[in-house]
């Protein structure tokens, strides 16, 4: 596996964790209750932070191992992985697009900021998550 | 789901025939191994330019490298 593609797998991996701890903290807060109670932007912000750290970290272990087994191909990357990082790209890019649409629609009818905040959220996810799902289609079945 | 290039290679029967292995090859032209196993395998359509630089490893033309189907545009 190449190093484009593993940071692609560690980006996959920690935004789906990230996403799924971030929904489990939020309902725990909420215990029940209504949704728009719950003080959601330090456990966003916690969660963008932690997810970054760790993509950075689990990035640099993954290198390390891969490294022992093959010290040359560590950090290369070349014309093919800039292909399919840009098809990647993308395929996230439209998600990014829909959740912003959903955010002007949701302003324009005075939603809560809990769905503001959280479309836009839900929108980063399923650009990381979906490109990276299209990065990795690519990397394991070709792109021509 | 990918759809297939038209364009083939005989890229693995020339390396094999100059005695190259992936990891020399890719190294030559500049790509991972695994770069020049999609390209061999048909999953990645390489550059023009990566085209002409595995073309002049083998001291070949671009025809004698990569075919495309007679007949079509």
């Amino acid at each position: 596996m190449v190093y484009e593609e593993r940071n692609t797998w560690v980006g996959l991996i920690v935004s789906l964790v990230a996403m799924a701890v971030y929904v489990i903290v939020v309902l725990q807060q909420a215990g029940g209750g209504p949704l728009t109670d719950v003080v959601w932007w330090p456990i966003m912000l916690w969660t963008i932070g932690l997810s970054i750290v760790a993509s950075i970290v689990a990035s640099i272990l993954w290198g390390i191992l891969a490294g022992m087994r093959d010290p040359d191909g560590v950090g290369k990357s070349d014309m093919r992985d800039r292909d399919i990082a840009r098809m990647g790209s993308r395929v996230g890019q439209a998600f990014m697009v829909i959740a912003g649409l959903g955010v002007i629609v949701l302003c324009a009818f005075e939603a809560d900021w809990f769905w503001i905040a959280n479309t836009m959220f839900f929108g980063f996810f399923l650009t990381a998550f979906l490109g990276g799902i299209a990065s990795v289609i690519a990397y394991r079945r070709g792109m021509v | 789901m990918v759809k297939p290039t038209k364009v083939t290679n005989s890229i693995r029967t020339l390396r094999e025939g100059a005695g190259l292995t992936q990891v020399e090859l890719a190294k030559r032209i500049g790509v991972t191994r695994q770069t020049l196993i999609a390209i061999e395998q048909g999953k990645y359509s390489p550059t023009l330019e990566l085209a002409f630089q595995i073309a002049r490893v083998f001291g070949l033309g671009l025809d004698d490298v990569f075919q495309y189907p007679k007949g079509e545009s």
